[in-house]
């Protein structure tokens, strides 16, 4: 038996769930502590709300372990775990009354009758829904419904709360304020919050750890502060406030180069000449007037009042875009000088510079990748049947409109911007993953056919 | 002008669909033999329905009782297997969910003769001597896809994470089933079971065809046989005036309950 | 979640029953309907019923009847569920259960007590009283689900319709009975289905003298001949099924439009 660390109240370790052919979860490892306030963040579809199905016992992972304080709850039915769920929408039950709702749980433990009285008025007192104890939870309104099934999974004093999107369905004044009295709530509870959301500034408001998940898979780990500050990917970066993302090389260390000029930066070891992302915060952009003393110089395409600051975007002299917030306002068409300081740049390695697909020669002129056989250039002496490795430029890749005329067909996953291009997730109908740059404008969730010109498939085979 | 127009239309209709009613059970408090032929006020009629001091009463009274245990029978075991059927439906997916939707609408699309010789034909081809228990057979089949098709609404209109949050509140599934997901789907049934229990009542070629020759009469055979002999039993009118009135008075009692529950809900 | 979707089991039973007592007498009535009475395979009760000129006949007039049934009950039926619907929410619902309460009494009864009627009031029994016996029957099944269409009709495409200059009689062709469609249809198939294949009710109606094709289905059942009965029931379910898929087909258009 392995010494269990006892701080941690909940283990996950490399966990994996898939859904018929779709990977939802891909070997994901999180550690909790107690009391932790912990969001899982991600968007819409990257395995968040199983992650917390599977911690509740709703569904069993395909491989990996679940351990609640320090004890094995992987193949534990949910009535069975020291947990209790929030759910997205409310799922209180609409035969009992408020009262009864909250008692649900209790009197199945068989709590005597007193007992659950006084816990019953208890955590209606705290969720502020005093009075409330008759009431039919269907005559509640949004707001109302959510603070009486909060109140139903505290009842039963749960080690863990789970909380799914509890505040999604909710508008935007009700959510701040919710949002302040469930953070009041977890310090008076003092136990643990596992909340998942899709909305960034929730997680930033309320988190001491936040996960970020994309595709099944966790991205960062982090206080909201480094996960702001540092983030580790452009996903990330992209994903959390607003930024500017960027192509760049690393010169040597401390030098990188981006939008067309050098910059001095703090990071190192990167090697040199190596391509990177590089990520600048909006409101880490100096705007000036006096066009000598700034490092390059832009023109100010639009500028919009956002209550505290301005949000401009500016055409960089090479004739990138950027996103600039600055407290003063500048003029459109008016010429302006920006500064970047060394620590505001934050450099990440590229996940990848070229699309790399495992392939199959079909003769000299045709290879098969992503299931499906594409035309290349003739390869001399290649065997049918011979196993290759197929790159292709994220530039080559061709996106049309009549998903028919494509050799294959997928739909645009996710886009980031990068000054003067975008830089697309394609997600073809097999399953494949293409990353595409271009100077197009595509909407998430289009669908597209894609095309690969033959001179632009390009091979190498794997003895080599 | 336009709106009296309108109103005189609706009425012109109702007073000519309650017509023949009406005109039942005007002479159903008359002696005569004959319809039409008023001799003077009587309760005769009545007293001989319930007395069951008339020709062949016991039959009549046998047909009224039989009517009504196949009524019950068929309902209740269509509500217990319609909403097993319905939980299970519900938690199918894709192409045998289809096929089961598909072949729970046959009985409601076919017209009951169709149904009734098909049946027919089925317990001929397996020797099933026909009687009490094939008529029970085929009305359960007429009736469990109207039980079926009220509960499921039930179902999808569900939250459906209502039946987890009860686990996660530490309920067993038994529990869960019986606390939570019952009494949710309680409405479906009992609007399922009235529905089964009424189309059961009004059924005549289903039974038609399944009851044999073992001398099994409901209501509806009854009257068949009973009119083919010529004109009516006359103790049939005031059978007919005392139905409608159940009716009529079950429906008053349902739309003012519904109606103050429609007013407790707005306040 | 799992555990949940094991109730996909539950259907089983009810499977079981499907298979037995609604697929099965199906497969037997065509089993039947292409073999002689010795059980051999034959088409002989198929060139029996095209040959037969009272069958083919009796055949006809039933399509008729069930046909000018359904058009009188749709041209009486649509007005009245249009004044329903467009009454005052209370009062409305309290003349919509006074039409279908008469659905509640047993149709052999209605139909006997509405024979009488015509009896007394001296009027000879045939094909008119059958058709106006069964728009007595059948009227309510018509207005109903055309009354639950119209009464959930969203006002607003009255009004768009009236804003982008339609006439009250444009607004009600070209919006509001295109909306009624899946009403007027669900009413067809509650008023044709039945006519089509009455027969009770049309023996009580015309006394005898007018044979629908319901009846000669049940002549021949019950006088052993279950071969050409059940070729007979076949033909009527071929019947049901164009019907049926014609409202399928019309669900579409609908929604494509």
């Amino acid at each position: 038996m392995r010494m269990e660390n006892k701080d941690y109240i909940i283990e996950l370790n490399n966990i994996s769930k898939s859904f018929g052919d779709k990977v939802i979860l891909n070997d994901v490892s999180i550690k909790v502590k107690k009391g932790e306030f912990v969001t899982i963040l991600g968007p819409s579809g990257c395995g968040k709300t199983t992650l917390l199905r599977l911690l509740a016992g709703f569904g069993e992972a395909d491989s990996g372990e679940i351990r609640i304080n320090g004890n094995d709850y992987t193949h534990v039915p949910p009535h069975l775990r020291p947990v209790n769920t929030v759910f997205q929408r409310y799922a209180l039950f609409p035969h009992l009354d408020v009262y009864e709702n909250i008692a649900f749980g209790l009197k199945l433990q068989k709590v005597p009758g007193n007992e659950i009285d006084k816990i019953v008025r208890k955590v209606l007192k705290m969720v502020s829904m005093n009075d409330y104890e008759d009431r039919d939870v269907e005559s509640l309104s949004g707001g109302q419904q959510q603070r009486v099934a909060i109140a139903r999974a505290i009842a039963n004093q749960p080690k863990v709360l789970l909380l799914d999107e509890p505040l999604a369905a909710l508008d935007l004044k009700m959510r701040k304020d919710m949002q302040i009295e469930l953070k009041e709530m977890h310090k008076k509870l003092g136990i643990t919050f596992i909340y998942v959301t899709h909305d960034q500034e929730e997680a930033l408001t309320l988190s001491d750890t936040i996960i970020v998940m994309n595709e099944g898979k966790i991205q960062q780990i982090g206080t909201p502060t480094d996960i702001y500050n540092e983030p580790q990917n452009s996903f990330v970066a992209d994903f959390i406030g607003e930024s500017n993302i960027l192509n760049g090389t690393m010169v040597k260390d401390k030098l990188v180069e981006f939008v067309g000029h050098e910059f001095e930066c703090i990071d190192e070891g990167f090697g040199e000449n190596a391509p990177v992302d590089v990520v600048v915060r909006p409101e880490d952009i100096y705007i000036v007037r006096n066009l000598e003393s700034a490092q390059f110089t832009a023109k100010v395409k639009s500028c919009t009042f956002k209550g505290v600051h301005y949000e401009m975007f500016v055409d960089t002299d090479k004739g990138y875009e950027l996103m600039i917030q600055d407290y003063n306002a500048f003029a459109p068409e008016q010429e302006v000088g920006l500064i970047i300081r060394p620590a505001d740049i934050q450099v990440m390695h590229k996940e990848r510079t070229c699309n790399t697909f495992e392939g199959e020669m079909v003769d000299e002129t045709h290879v098969k990748f992503m299931d499906e056989t594409f035309e290349c250039l003739p390869q001399a002496d290649a065997k049918a049947g011979e196993k290759v490795t197929v790159q292709v430029d994220f530039s080559k890749v061709d996106l049309i409109d009549h998903i028919e005329d494509g050799t294959l067909e997928g739909d645009v996953h996710f886009i980031i911007y990068k000054g003067d291009h975008y830089h697309l997730t394609i997600l073809t109908d097999e399953g494949y993953h293409i990353w595409v740059d271009t100077t197009d404008i595509w909407d998430k969730g289009d669908l597209v056919g894609i095309n690969i010109a033959p001179a632009d498939i390009k091979i190498v085979k794997n003895n080599e | 002008m336009k709106r009296f127009f309108a109103q005189c239309y609706i009425w012109l209709l109702l007073v000519v669909l309650y017509a023949p009613i009406v005109f039942i059970a005007i002479f159903s408090f008359t002696e005569s033999k004959v319809l039409g032929n008023w001799t003077g006020f009587s309760t005769k009629l009545y007293t001989n329905l319930f007395t069951g001091d008339m020709q062949g009463s016991g039959a009549l009274v046998s047909a009224i009782e039989n009517t009504i245990l196949i009524a019950l029978v068929a309902a209740t075991v269509a509500t217990i297997l319609g909403t097993v059927a319905a939980i299970g439906i519900h938690n199918m997916r894709g192409k045998g969910k289809q096929a089961i939707n598909f072949l729970n609408n046959i009985p409601i699309l076919n017209p009951d003769i169709i149904t009734g010789v098909s049946l027919f034909l089925l317990f001929v081809f397996l020797h099933i001597s026909q009687g009490y228990a094939t008529v029970i057979l085929a009305h359960i089949t007429l009736c469990t896809p109207y039980v079926v098709l009220n509960v499921l609404p039930k179902l999808t209109q569900m939250n459906p994470n209502i039946y987890e949050a009860a686990l996660d509140l530490g309920a067993t599934p038994y529990q869960a089933l019986r606390k939570v997901l019952m009494p949710l789907l309680k409405p479906g049934m009992i609007s399922g079971f009235i529905l089964a229990f009424t189309m059961s009542l009004d059924d005549f070629a289903i039974t038609f065809f399944t009851r044999g020759t073992v001398g099994l009469d409901t209501l509806s055979t009854y009257i068949y046989t009973d009119a083919r002999k010529g004109g009516l039993t006359p103790e049939l009118r005031p059978l007919i005036t005392l139905m409608f009135v159940g009716v009529l008075v079950l429906l008053i009692v349902i739309n003012i309950r519904a109606m103050r529950n429609a007013k407790n809900n707005a306040r | 979640m799992s555990r949940f979707s094991k109730r996909s089991t539950w259907a089983l039973p009810y499977v079981i029953f499907l298979v037995l007592f609604v697929a099965l007498p199906l497969i037997i009535i065509i089993l039947y309907a292409f073999q002689d009475s010795s059980g051999n395979f034959s088409l002989g009760n198929f060139a029996k019923f095209v040959t037969d000129a009272d069958a083919i006949g009796t055949f006809a007039l039933s399509l008729e009847v069930a046909i000018e049934n359904t058009l009188i009950c749709i041209l009486l039926g649509y007005p009245a569920a249009w004044i329903l619907a467009n009454k005052k929410l209370n009062r409305s619902a309290v003349t919509v259960v006074l039409f279908i309460l008469p659905m509640w009494i047993n149709a052999l009864m209605r139909t006997l007590a509405t024979a009488e009627l015509f009896h007394m009031l001296g009027i000879q029994l045939g094909k008119g009283t059958l058709i106006v016996g069964m728009v007595y029957d059948y009227l309510p099944f018509m207005i109903y689900p055309i009354y639950n269409i119209l009464s959930k009709m969203d006002k607003s495409y009255v009004e768009a319709a009236s804003d982008l200059g339609a006439t009250p009689w444009q607004v009600f062709w070209k919006v509001q009975v295109p909306l009624s469609m899946p009403g007027i249809i669900s009413g067809v198939m509650m008023v044709f289905m039945p006519t089509v294949s009455t027969f009770a009710i049309s023996e009580f109606l015309t006394n005898n003298k007018i044979k629908l094709f319901g009846t000669i289905i049940q002549e021949n059942i019950n006088s052993s001949m279950w071969n050409y009965g059940a070729a007979l029931s076949l033909v009527m379910l071929i019947i049901i099924g164009i019907t049926s898929l014609l409202q399928d087909n019309k669900k579409e258009v609908n929604g494509v439009v």
